[in-house]
């Protein structure tokens, strides 16, 4: 590079990194079409669910009239029984969460913070069995539960299948590998000193896990654990595999129901497929940040 | 790399310790993921209805042959996952680039738009499906509102014409998949050294020579993860088929075949099980892929 160009460069990029705010125009026209067309399906949902269907049904629904109300929304709630599928969502929600956290933390400090030969063998095989697609393995374990015989007290088809733990249980195993992988990256960053200073006041595998590299993971568990939340409450495969009764069915795979409960009534459908919005807006307006974290904290490569 | 502590050093009990922290996820791990797939091999080469285990046949590569030459739906599903991955990944990944490349400069609003962009990566894709519906639909849809078709003999069912639906269908899935993209991207953006980019612009490079001869390239990590979950998102594909009518007319995917063939009348195992080794086989290229470029360096390692 001469000496002679240089300073006219140096300047071009100083007036590029802003000094001097710049102006997007085009920027924003492209944002902002395709803002609009983003929100209308979720605006058009809602549009039409806050209408009551004598006056769609006499307006046309592209119409302004009103009224305005949420009579759609208790109509939909009572019919549609949403009471009972959130309910079943947290049922399954809440234990398969804990559960997937726990054990995947147990591995992920076995594979991290110990050396032995087949850690990362082990590691391989749990990260890849995550990402299998679910439709794979879902004849054998349909097939496997269908054949566990229970005692009818304690479920009524006699087998695991139609129970919430047949849930619970693939979905756990099916997010194990995830979480194992993206706790390990996490622990294997924590400094190894700090084990080792335990280790030299003789505290065992358990309490260095338990007692120092779990609190440390706080962060970690914040993020996967949200992220996890809305992971299993959006699952809709497994119930739909394994439940059959429809009142044991959680809300996501409950939806698909509900084009058949509320045929020819859109303003009902639209209404509940609003409720079922909500709790992950929810999570999201109030745990967005962690959310964020949990999606590019599996992404990046500690 | 700090020195991990050898298993050889640790005492009786810790051994023990890690011993089951190891062993309880592994099983878990084994016996829901990796057994199911297994069985998944074996009975694709089996003749079974699914009733007693007494009854299983083999059948040799009679499920295969019968997929590939006398099963109609086959074909137009392979055709389908195709589709999907080639319109995920030459549409909706470049243009969630797009929009985390437009976001990342400091622009008035920025985070406003993110969150617009993001809400449907917290939504299911069955409630996806549910969306569009109503946004598609033929009498009372917003679109044929907007394209004026609607009440008119022209209006398109969007959804149950089966030369629209797969296309209307990738429109909806891309709603969420850029929406991701977006978000890993922009984590990679602010991960690059500005340096880079300050360097660059020394050298002459302008705006677009920048972004795809520097910026991009020193993405590489974010970019392997969004190559694999493009493909194996259009493998997984499901959700929004199911709900739209169980993957029929004109949206056949693989998957979707796999639970015809499971749940549906006659229950064919063999097929379902033939069509999910498929699906398998298939999924392996970019699961080992990726393992191989995450865990490549480790293993050698160790």
């Amino acid at each position: 590079m001469t000496t002679i160009t240089a300073p006219s460069r140096v300047a071009r990029g100083t007036e590029y990194s802003g000094s001097r705010p710049r102006r997007h125009y085009a920027t924003h026209l492209v944002l902002l079409v395709l803002a609009v067309m983003w929100l209308l399906p979720l605006a058009w949902s809602l549009y039409t669910a806050l209408r009551p269907i004598e006056s769609t049904n006499q307006n046309g629904y592209f119409s302004v009239a009103g009224p305005f109300n949420f009579d759609n929304f208790v109509t939909a709630w009572n019919q549609g029984g949403f009471s009972h599928y959130f309910w079943n969502s947290v049922i399954i929600t809440v234990p398969t969460v804990l559960l997937t956290l726990f054990f995947a933390s147990l591995m992920a400090f076995a594979v991290s913070r110990v050396s032995w030969k087949f850690n990362i063998t082990l590691l391989i095989m749990f990260t890849a069995g995550n990402l299998l697609p679910p439709q794979v393995l879902a004849a054998p374990l349909f097939e496997m539960f269908k054949l566990i015989q229970l005692p009818y007290w304690f479920s009524d088809s006699g087998s695991l299948l139609n129970t919430y733990i047949s849930v619970i249980v693939v979905d756990t195993a099916f997010q194990i590998g995830f979480c194992t992988f993206v706790l390990s990256n996490y622990m294997k960053a924590l400094s190894q000193d700090l084990t080792e200073a335990a280790l030299v006041d003789g505290a065992g595998i358990w309490t260095q896990y338990w007692s120092i590299i779990m609190p440390l993971c706080r962060p970690a568990f914040a993020a996967l654990g949200t992220l996890e939340v809305i992971f299993i409450y959006n699952d809709f495969f497994w119930p739909l595999l394994f439940i059959q009764s429809g009142n044991r069915l959680p809300v996501t795979t409950a939806i698909n129901n509900l084009q058949g409960d509320f045929l020819s009534n859109y303003n009902l459908l639209a209404a509940g497929a609003t409720i079922t919005v909500i709790p992950t807006l929810i999570i999201y307006l109030v745990l967005q940040r962690q959310f964020v974290a949990g999606l590019t904290l599996g992404s990046s490569k500690g | 790399m700090p020195r991990l502590r050898k298993v050889r050093r640790l005492s009786r009990r810790d051994k023990i310790v890690l011993a089951l922290m190891v062993a309880i996820p592994t099983l878990i791990e084994l016996i829901f993921v990796w057994l199911p797939t297994l069985m998944s091999v074996g009975l694709s080469f089996a003749k079974w209805n699914g009733l007693a285990l007494s009854d299983i046949r083999g059948a040799g590569l009679d499920n295969y042959k019968y997929v590939a030459q006398s099963y109609p739906p086959f074909w137009p599903a392979v055709q389908h996952n195709v589709l999907w991955l080639v319109f995920l990944a030459v549409i909706a990944t470049p243009l969630g680039l797009l929009l985390a490349v437009l976001l990342d400069q400091k622009i008035r609003g920025s985070r406003i738009y993110q969150s617009i962009f993001f809400v449907p990566v917290m939504l299911s894709l069955a409630l996806v499906g549910v969306i569009w519906q109503l946004f598609y639909q033929r009498d009372h849809g917003l679109l044929n509102y907007l394209l004026g078709t609607a009440e008119t003999p022209s209006a398109v069912d969007w959804f149950g014409d089966s030369n629209v639906n797969i296309w209307a269908a990738l429109v909806a899935a891309t709603w969420r998949h850029a929406g991701y993209v977006m978000l890993l991207y922009l984590a990679g953006l602010k991960g690059v050294d500005p340096a880079l980019k300050e360097a660059a612009a020394l050298d002459g490079a302008n705006a677009g020579q920048t972004f795809f001869r520097v910026v991009f390239p020193a993405m590489r990590p974010i970019n392997i993860v969004i190559v694999v979950i493009t493909i194996i998102e259009s493998l997984r594909a499901f959700d929004i088929v199911y709900v739209i009518n169980r993957g029929t007319n004109g949206l056949e995917l693989i998957s979707a075949l796999v639970i015809q063939n499971l749940v549906g009348e006659g229950q064919v195992i063999g097929v379902g099980s033939a069509l999910a080794t498929i699906l398998l086989v298939i999924s392996l290229v970019p699961i080992v892929f990726y393992l191989t470029r995450t865990f490549g360096k480790e293993a050698k390692e160790s």
